[in-house]
């Protein structure tokens, strides 16, 4: 019958239990390529700013000076265009999305060494 | 002879998912004319251009609409291409009629739960939107975002799909065929929903031309116009023919959008099966200096893109003709003679999608 045109999936769906996930408890499983937040490894960078002239957004700061790499997390939109132009490939895109948040989350890395090494001089 | 009203439907409304403003003409229950106002969602996209370089631009045409995200980028990037007579490899043209296919896909699904919504079919919509879920998997999957793809780069596509991914893909394709046609059924052969659907908003044929009607809308009052046709990106090595149909109402457009998931399903299967081994990226150098018109098929219908340059690497203009902006014209024709309760139905059918179509 046409008006019951449903029941076949509706008793399946009774039988099925949840299609969601149970999100605290049962946790996401990210793929490989899942675009989360940008990730950096600082000792490998050089600092030489190709990734702040090529965001689409400008989330990334670079400056030499100060051996420093920052990024807004809320502006960067996970284009992931650093990680590819990235000379050293310092840069790498991490499954795991950065926190929600009203304000702006602002991190910030230093290359700790060379800093030290600069002090020595 | 009852009392004219004017109704304001939207832009904020219960049964409307996009912020359109209509100005509704009622005799007692019937809709006498419509009056729209959009620019209630209008970003200024296209000035941006001004802003952002060449390459940038990809990531900004792409979040001109969250649907068919992946079509704006690549559009976009056709264009560009076209200017700078860049070629692109033959794999990344296969890779990008497969995800713009599995766009298609998911736009008709979730177009499929939004009409379920609008004529109050609680669970049908969620059973649609549950089915669309595996093929935001796969984008998830193959290009690291489910909404925003990333991927379409001027010169080819940035991510490459491998063997297992495709396999994951046809598997996929084959649960989601049967899924669909349990799903289907219910659009197509349910009583309840028929009332809702048949002789409704009727367009024909001759109107649907004259009022510049494109896409699914055009295709169900019997107009063959799929811009696929003109063989872009890999289309021209697949085998397919558009979906028409004829009676123009409510339930030929609900029929064209859903034979046409069938067909993409098709259309995903060639493109893995023909997909060639190669690259997926030129590198391209310079600056693009002249102008181009792209035109490609949306889920919506017919988009065109244009893009003028000027030898730097900032383009002089980016303009975007959606297929919503085209299909207003022949929703407020169709509107006229419907009862109020229809209005919701009616405009679902041309599948809206107002960020396109203020940008």
């Amino acid at each position: 019958m046409s008006i019951l045109s449903i029941t076949k999936t509706l008793f399946k769906s009774m039988f099925h239990g949840p299609y969601t996930s149970a999100y605290p408890l049962q946790k996401k499983v990210f793929f490989d390529k899942t675009r989360g937040s940008v990730k950096i490894n600082i000792s490998d960078c050089i600092f030489c700013g190709i990734c702040q002239r090529r965001c689409p957004t400008g989330a990334i700061t670079v400056e030499k000076e100060d051996r420093a790499w920052r990024i807004e997390r809320l502006r960067c939109i996970q284009c992931s265009y650093c990680t590819e132009v990235c000379p050293k490939k310092c840069l790498a895109m991490d499954g795991q999305y950065s926190s929600p948040s009203q304000g702006s989350i602002k991190d910030e890395y230093k290359d700790a060494r060379v800093s030290g090494d600069q002090a020595d001089h | 002879m009852g009392n004219r009203t004017i109704i304001p439907f939207g832009p904020q409304h219960p049964v409307l998912p996009e912020p359109i403003h209509l100005d509704l003409v009622l005799d007692d229950e019937t809709v006498v004319e419509a009056i729209p106002s959009i620019g209630y969602i209008h970003r200024g996209l296209e000035k941006l251009v001004e802003k952002k370089d060449y390459l940038q631009y990809t990531y900004v045409a792409e979040r001109i609409c969250g649907i068919c995200s992946f079509m704006h980028g690549m559009g976009y990037c056709m264009s560009v291409e076209s200017i700078m007579g860049v070629e692109i490899p033959e794999r990344a043209a296969f890779l990008r009629t497969m995800w713009a296919e599995l766009s298609r896909l998911q736009s008709h699904f979730l177009w499929m739960g939004l009409l379920a919504d609008a004529f109050g079919f609680e669970s049908l919509f969620m059973h649609a939107w549950r089915v669309r879920e595996r093929i935001l998997d796969i984008f998830e999957q193959t290009t690291g975002g489910r909404v925003i793809f990333s991927v379409c780069d001027i010169g080819g596509v940035r991510k490459d799909a491998n063997a297992q991914a495709l396999d994951k893909i046809l598997s996929v394709m084959d649960t989601l065929e049967a899924e669909t046609k349990e799903l289907t059924q219910v659009f197509l052969n349910d009583s309840s929903v028929k009332h809702r659907t048949c002789g409704l908003g009727m367009l024909s044929g001759q109107d649907a031309i004259a009022l510049g009607a494109v896409g699914p809308m055009a295709r169900a009052s019997g107009v063959d116009l799929d811009m696929r046709k003109l063989g872009y990106a890999a289309y021209g090595k697949l085998s397919f023919e558009p979906v028409v149909e004829t009676a123009g109402d409510c339930y030929a457009r609900t029929a064209v959008r859903i034979r046409e998931i069938f067909q993409s399903i098709d259309l995903i299967r060639q493109c893995v099966r023909l997909m060639p081994e190669g690259d997926v990226i030129v590198k391209v150098k310079g600056n693009p200096d002249g102008e181009y018109f792209t035109r490609l098929e949306q889920p919506r219908g017919e988009v065109i893109y244009y893009s003028k340059a000027n030898g730097t690497k900032f383009l002089d203009r980016v303009r975007v003709r959606t297929p919503t902006f085209a299909n207003i014209p022949a929703l407020l024709e169709t509107l006229k003679g419907c009862t109020l309760a229809d209005v919701p139905v009616l405009i679902l059918t041309i599948d809206p999608c107002i960020s396109c179509t203020e940008r």
